[in-house]
C-alpha cells in the first residue's frame, strides 16, 4: 500500500510517500530549500497562512521525488492534531478534497503518537530494525515531553507528560539566558561536550515521587537566579559548565522516567523521538541504560526526528489497514484529549 | 482611565493564585497581555487563570505549541505565547487575532511582541525578577465604561 501522508501542525507543511507503512520514497518539509525557492524563498516565518503558499509545492515535489502520480496513492494520512488550528485546517482541507477528487480512503492522525512511529521508518533498500510490541516511546521536542505506551501499532497511552516546559523549550530558553544565539539545544550540546557535568547541581524535579510526568521550568529559573547573581558575562569555561550541567539535569530526567516507565510497563524496547533526540548525550546516556538493562533502543535518523510527513503516513498506514477512515466532516483537533 | 496596582509573590505557587483572582474579574472578549522577562512567572500566572475559571486540565507553557485552549470552565481561555512570534505581521499572520474579543478569555505571553496587544487589550500584566524567589507584578485594567475598576486581585 502506498500511503500520502500531510503534516501541518505548526511551523512546517510537510509531505510524504511511504510504502507498506516503512519504506520512505520522499519526504518532503516545507523549511527545505529546494522548497523554498519555489514559494518565494524567504524564511519561513510561523504562519498558518504560509502553509496554504507551501502545501502544494511540497506535495508536488514529494510525488516527483518518489516517482508517482496521484493515481499511484492508495490512501491519505493527514496530521488531525494537536496543534496550531488554522495550521491543521490547511492540511486537512487539503487531504479532504484530495480524498473526495480522487476517491481514496482518508485517516487523521495524532502528531505526537506519529512522532513514536518515526522508529519504523526505513529508506529504500535499507534494513533497519524496528522496536517490538508493546513498547515506549519518549518524545521529546519544542513542543511536548511525554511519554506513551503501545501496545500495537495504534493502541497506546499516555504514561507521563511535562506539567510546564516541555525538554526542547527548556534548552532553547536556558540557551538564551546565556546568550548562546540560535538554536540553542545545539549549542548547549557543543559547549557541554568539553564542560564539567557535576560544576553546578541543578534541580531535577519530580525525581523522588515516583511520577512518570516531566518538569523543566523551575530548572530554567535555577539558571535565570545563577545568570543573574554573576557579577558579569560568564566567561567561556563557566558556559561549558552551566551548558554541561544544565544538559546533565534534562539528561537526567528524561533517562529517569524512561526507565522507570519501561519498568512499570515491563517493555523491552524503548523509542526516543522529537528534535531533543538528536542531543549527543541524550543519546549517550541512553544507549548506556539499554546496554545496562538490556533493552531494545530505537533512536530515528534526526530528519524523522523533527516534525516530518512520513511519520503521519506510517501511523496512517495502520489505521487505514484496520479502517479507521474518516469522512469529510473531519475536523482539526487543536487540543487532544489526554495530552 | 487606568488603574494600576504593583505585587510582589514569593513562589510560582503565589504568583498562580494572583493569576486565579484575576480569572474572576474576566469576561467574554476579554484579552491579558502578560509582558517582562524569561522566567517572570507568565506561565503561572496563566495556569492560576485556567484553574480560577474552572478549567480542569493541565497548564503547559505554550512557547512552542503557540497556542492553547482550556474548555469546561466558566469562559474558554485562549492562552498563548509569541515568543517565537517576531512580530505585529506575524502575529496576523498566524491567525492569532481571530481568538481575540471572541467567546472566551485571550491571555498572551510575551504580548509585547505584538504592540497592537498593549493597546487593545483591557488588562496588562507585567513581571520583573526582583530576586531568586520574588517577582514583581504590575496589573493595569483599563477602564472601559467611565467606570473605575481598582485591580484588587
Amino acid at each position: 500500500m502506498i500511503v500520502l501522508g500531510i503534516e501541518s501542525s505548526c511551523d512546517d507543511t510537510a509531505a510524504s510517500v511511504l510504502e507498506d507503512g516503512r519504506v520512505v520514497l520522499s519526504s518532503i518539509v516545507s523549511s527545505q530549500e529546494s522548497i523554498h525557492a519555489k514559494y518565494g524563498g524567504v524564511v519561513p516565518e510561523l504562519a498558518s497562512r504560509r502553509h496554504i503558499e507551501a502545501i502544494v509545492p511540497v506535495i508536488e515535489e514529494a510525488l516527483s521525488n518518489a516517482g508517482k502520480t496521484l493515481d499511484d496513492i492508495d490512501g491519505i494520512a493527514v496530521t488531525q492534531g494537536p496543534g496550531l488550528v488554522g495550521s491543521l485546517l490547511i492540511g486537512l482541507s487539503f487531504a479532504k478534497s484530495l480524498s473526495l477528487a480522487k476517491g481514496l480512503p482518508l485517516t487523521g492522525v495524532n502528531h505526537i503518537e506519529a512522532h513514536a512511529h518515526a522508529a519504523f521508518l526505513a529508506e529504500k533498500g535499507e534494513r533497519g530494525g524496528a522496536p517490538g510490541f508493546p513498547f515506549v516511546a519518549l518524545i521529546a521536542s519544542g513542543g511536548h515531553t511525554t511519554l506513551l505506551h503501545f501496545e500495537d501499532a495504534t493502541a497506546y497511552r499516555v504514561l507521563g507528560q511535562t506539567l510546564d516546559d516541555s525538554a526542547g523549550e527548556a534548552f532553547d530558553k536556558v540557551a538564551k539566558l546565556l546568550g548562546l544565539g540560535y538554536p540553542g539545544g545545539a549549542a548547549i550540546d557543543r559547549l557541554a561536550r568539553e564542560g564539567d557535568k557535576g560544576a553546578i547541581d541543578f534541580p531535577r524535579p519530580l525525581a523522588s515521587k515516583g511520577s512518570l510526568d516531566f518538569s523543566f521550568s523551575g530548572l530554567k529559573t535555577s539558571m535565570l537566579t545563577y545568570v543573574k547573581n554573576l557579577s558579569g558575562p560568564p566567561s567561556e569555561a563557566l558556559l561549558r559548565d552551566l551548558s554541561a550541567s544544565f544538559q546533565e539535569a534534562v539528561v537526567d530526567s528524561l533517562v529517569t522516567k524512561a526507565l522507570w516507565a519501561l519498568r512499570a510497563t515491563g517493555a523491552k524496547d524503548l523509542v526516543a523521538a522529537g528534535g531533543v533526540a538528536s542531543n549527543s548525550r541524550f543519546r549517550a546516556r541512553l544507549s548506556e541504560m539499554a546496554e545496562e538493562e538490556g533493552l531494545g533502543l530505537y533512536i530515528p535518523h534526526p530528519r524523522y526526528c523533527t516534525d516530518n510527513a512520513a511519520m503521519v503516513a506510517s501511523l496512517g498506514f495502520h489505521q487505514l489497514e484496520k479502517g479507521r477512515l474518516a469522512g469529510l466532516d473531519m475536523n482539526a483537533k487543536p487540543t487532544w484529549e489526554g495530552f | 482611565m487606568e488603574e494600576t496596582v504593583k505585587y510582589l509573590t514569593s513562589s510560582p505557587e503565589e504568583t498562580e493564585r494572583l493569576g486565579e483572582g484575576l480569572s474572576e474579574k474576566l469576561r467574554a472578549g476579554d484579552c491579558v497581555a502578560l509582558t517582562g522577562e524569561l522566567g517572570g512567572g507568565k506561565t503561572s500566572f496563566a495556569r492560576g487563570m485556567a484553574r480560577g475559571l474552572g478549567s480542569k486540565g493541565g497548564v503547559k507553557s505554550p512557547s512552542f505549541t503557540i497556542l492553547n485552549i482550556y474548555e469546561g470552565g466558566r469562559l474558554p481561555l485562549y492562552h498563548m505565547d509569541l515568543y517565537r512570534i517576531m512580530g505585529q505581521e506575524e502575529f496576523l499572520f498566524a491567525g492569532l487575532d481571530e481568538f481575540i474579543h471572541g467567546n472566551g478569555a485571550a491571555v498572551i505571553e510575551w504580548a509585547e511582541r505584538a504592540p497592537s496587544l498593549l493597546r487593545d487589550c483591557r488588562i496588562t500584566v507585567s513581571f520583573r525578577y526582583v530576586s531568586d524567589t520574588e517577582r514583581e507584578i504590575e496589573v493595569r485594567i483599563k477602564d472601559d465604561a467611565g467606570k473605575h475598576e481598582k485591580p484588587v486581585l
